[in-house]
């Protein structure tokens, strides 16, 4: 690695058309080059795309894997969520960090290696997990290290501990083949466009990533709006902590997923379509071009496909770099566009001006793998299964202290109960349903049923046992909105840190009854008058715990009316360093 | 060709809109005053303040950048609405750093001023006291970076009316922050104290040298008459 190779630059940008929609591709490409951004690099690629310095700085200083600092050789992200912890994170990191010399955050002083922390990495199945130089690591222990190590100052082809095991614990009939590469794609073109909506809509499919809109009547809107061209973006930056399923269906059944795309290609009228992978998935990247390009081959992609006259559509993956907002929709195109990943306010919605400004249909991968299926199937075998208002099946993505975790496919209506049963998990005490922007719930509500209409979900479980700490766990969440607000909005971006210092004092048992009213008013208006999702749920860690768990925060209280936010005698500590000798105690 | 003029309804009282027409540029031409903070009337509004959120239809949404709407019903002076309001402009305060009694802006300054119309008095949320830096490199505009509270009200300016792109942010979250189209100061960009962009800061982040206390305090804007009495002031005279 050559630092400030400027001719090295000069190659990667040769290869980029002089497109700022391409920012993130080329940001990330000139990295990888020359290990960080640095001044020269920024102004090279403002001047390749026409840009003003600030413009390129505004972006790359978004995402966290994106370095305007110089790091190590080797990145080592450990993946940091109440799950891994609780699997043994903490020790691998300890281990590393004894190893390295150097604590988490660090980089050695050869300049060789980079130890840090990083969100979910959707391996929560496997924890503790970690992504190496982007090659995904999984059940690590302490006692790995010292080899994993040595294959990286070596030259190991393969890292130890760098093989995924198959996340796919039950298929339902969603996932159960035989299933060719286009059932989905020919059984449409037998159709109309207006009637592959139609079959869509009737089979009652709602949006798979938790918000439940119906998947039919976006495409309705989509293809009813006017524009030049129609895209179909597939969400695959699955950043909720706790949810694999989109990698197991990217690792495992990407082709459905090519087929449910192209479906709503050829429904929507749309020519492009693009999947924004998240950055964390990047291992994923070259299994997914062959896919690809297998489809191009088969004529499944591309100009006239299955040999249809005028339907030409084809898929491009954009990779992300580390922003969970980006989950988002309006974050996602935004990013998609080369931008920071900042919401953008509705109306106008992406059906009517989405990616550069045109209709835009984005739908998470499970919802493309559920319409390539109904398409092949039909609508009425789809809808047989679930519930009235939730039809088919979900994917749900288990973790925490289970016997079995993995992802299960589970008709809606499934009760958590018999979701706990299923996968070995008796004594859990409360469970994260949805992450972090989700719910806890505990054992009153695990007759409710997983459904749109009772317990909605994106598919991540988190199951905690006997002798886990609510609340740690809720402040570990609220620590999570802290780093992934981002910050275009006064709610949110000053909101989470406010709302994660608050509880911070009643964690720490310096709270008061005033306090926990205040956290609770605060968490409301932050709720009421944030701008997108993310700001709108970030509270629910603070919140659903205390709903759920009120006995955890009496536990917690101090007795008095009113205790000061600081403590005096912290406060004086460095006052006492520098004296050199301790306060007289009080009289008591 | 004329656009389409329509009513909605702020508080039960009827406002007349023109097609494509703001909830808050309605109500401002109707003489009803929305709190707003990031709102500009002569720049695109970004809604980064969620001030001038407002019940539409049931739902909160922010006035400056919904469209106004035939039969819209549109709920802004509420209690509700107002303490949440006040909460913004608190977090905006502790999130900076803004000693009212010795600032350039006192008196002229729309944090300050709303923070007296929405009822702020003694602090309840901690200070942050982040750690920010004076730019004083360029020879007539000076940044104190301590009172940004990242409106990009410049950043817009300067990039729609001044043609220049002076600002943008960098980071995100919490460390979100102004930035300059330089690797120096401000002195290294193409800023020039008459453009749009130095004038439209709603505190005192960006100053003009040598042209303060003209106007001496207590005699100021906000110091004879609450903020948005101007717009209230139109009510009933269309």
């Amino acid at each position: 690695m050559q630092v400030g190779a400027v001719g090295g630059v000069a190659d990667v940008l040769a290869r980029f058309p002089a497109d700022r929609v391409r920012l993130m591709d080329i940001a990330l490409a000139v990295q990888s080059e020359i290990g960080f951004l640095n001044d020269e690099a920024v102004h090279a690629i403002a001047a390749k795309l026409g840009m003003h310095q600030v413009e390129v700085e505004d972006t790359v200083s978004f995402y966290a894997f994106l370095d305007r600092e110089p790091r190590g050789c080797h990145r080592i992200r450990l993946s940091k969520t109440p799950v891994s912890l609780i699997k043994g994170a903490g020790a691998v990191a300890d281990a590393f960090a004894e190893a390295l010399g150097i604590a988490v955050g660090g980089t050695t002083a050869d300049g060789m290696f980079t130890l840090q922390w990083t969100s979910d990495i959707g391996m929560a199945d496997q924890e503790p997990a970690a992504l190496i130089d982007g090659t995904v690591l999984t059940e690590l222990s302490p006692a790995d290290v010292p080899e994993i190590l040595a294959a990286l100052r070596g030259s190991a082809v393969q890292l130890p501990k760098s093989t995924v095991r198959s996340s796919l614990v039950q298929a339902g009939p969603l996932l159960s083949g035989p299933f060719g590469k286009a059932d989905g794609t020919l059984a449409a073109l037998e159709l109309t466009p207006d009637k592959v909506i139609e079959q869509v809509t009737s089979a009652k499919l709602r949006g798979r990533g938790g918000a439940g809109f119906l998947t039919g009547m976006k495409w309705r809107l989509t293809r009813k709006a006017v524009g030049q061209e129609h895209y179909v973006v597939c969400n695959a930056d699955e950043g909720e902590p706790g949810t694999f399923k989109d990698r197991v269906l990217l690792t495992e059944f990407p082709d459905l997923v090519f087929d449910g795309m192209t479906v709503a290609g050829y429904a929507l009228g749309a020519r492009a379509g693009l999947v924004y992978l998240r950055g964390e998935y990047a291992h994923l990247w070259d299994a997914l071009q062959e896919v690809l390009k297998s489809r191009r081959d088969a004529g499944l992609l591309g100009s006239r496909i299955c040999g249809r006259d005028g339907f030409d559509f084809d898929i491009r993956i954009q990779l992300g770099a580390g922003a969970y907002i980006c989950g988002e929709e309006s974050s996602l195109i935004e990013s998609l566009e080369g931008k920071r990943g900042a919401p953008r306010d509705r109306p106008p919605f992406p059906t009517e001006r989405g990616y550069l400004k045109q209709p835009t249909a984005v739908d998470n991968v499970e919802s493309f793998v559920c319409a390539a299926r109904i398409l092949a199937n039909g609508a009425a075998w789809f809808s047989g299964y679930g519930t009235a208002e939730s039809a088919g099946t979900k994917l749900i993505s288990v973790s925490g202290d289970c016997a079995r975790p993995g992802v299960y496919e589970v008709p809606f209506g499934i009760t958590v109960n018999e979701l706990l049963d299923l996968v070995g998990a008796p004594d859990a005490e409360f469970v994260q349903m949805s992450g972090p922007s989700g719910q806890a719930i505990g054992p009153k509500d695990f007759g409710r049923q997983i459904a749109y209409e009772d317990l909605s979900t994106g598919g991540s479980t988190m199951i905690f046992g006997p002798g886990r700490d609510v609340l740690d766990i809720a402040l570990q969440f609220s620590d999570f909105f802290v780093d992934e607000s981002c910050g275009w909005c006064t709610p949110c971006r000053v909101g989470t840190t406010l709302l994660k210092q608050g509880f911070e004092k009643i964690v720490g048992g310096r709270g008061t009854l005033a306090d926990v009213t205040a956290l609770e008013s605060l968490a409301n208006t932050v709720v009421r008058m944030s701008r997108c999702g993310l700001g709108q749920t970030a509270p629910n860690p603070i919140l659903s715990t205390m709903r759920s768990f009120p006995e955890a925060f009496e536990a917690k209280l101090r007795p008095e009316p009113f205790a000061p936010r600081m403590d005096l005698h912290q406060a004086l500590r460095e006052a006492v360093t520098i004296q050199g000798r301790e306060p007289v105690p009080e009289q008591a | 060709m004329d656009k389409e003029i329509f009513h909605f309804t702020v508080d039960g009282v009827e406002v007349e809109a023109r097609e494509g027409q703001s909830i808050i540029a309605a109500c401002d031409a109707a003489g009803i005053y929305i709190p707003r903070l990031c709102h500009h009337p002569e720049l695109e509004p970004s809604g980064n303040c969620r001030v001038c959120t407002c019940k539409i239809n049931g739902r909160n949404g922010s006035a400056c950048v919904t469209p106004a709407m035939r039969g819209m019903v549109v709920e802004n002076n509420t209690p509700q609405l107002t303490a949440d309001r006040r909460t913004l402009i608190e977090m905006l305060f502790v999130e900076g750093n803004h000693p009212c009694p010795y600032c350039v802006a006192s008196g002229d300054c729309e944090l300050q001023a709303l923070g007296y119309r929405l009822g702020m008095t003694a602090p309840t949320l901690p200070y942050q006291w982040p750690d920010r830096k004076i730019d004083a490199t360029h020879p007539d505009v000076y940044l104190d970076h301590d009172r940004c509270i990242l409106c990009s009200r410049c950043i817009r300016a300067s990039r729609m009316e001044d043609g220049k792109t002076v600002f943008g942010f960098e980071g995100r979250g919490i460390k979100m922050h102004l930035n300059i189209d330089a690797d120096g100061g401000l002195g290294e960009t193409q800023m020039a104290a008459i453009d749009k962009a130095a004038r439209v800061c709603p505190v005192a982040c960006i100053v003009i040298k040598r042209d303060n206390y003209r106007t001496p305090n207590g005699q100021r804007r906000f110091d004879t008459a609450p903020i948005g009495s101007d717009i209230e002031a139109r009510r009933g005279k269309q």
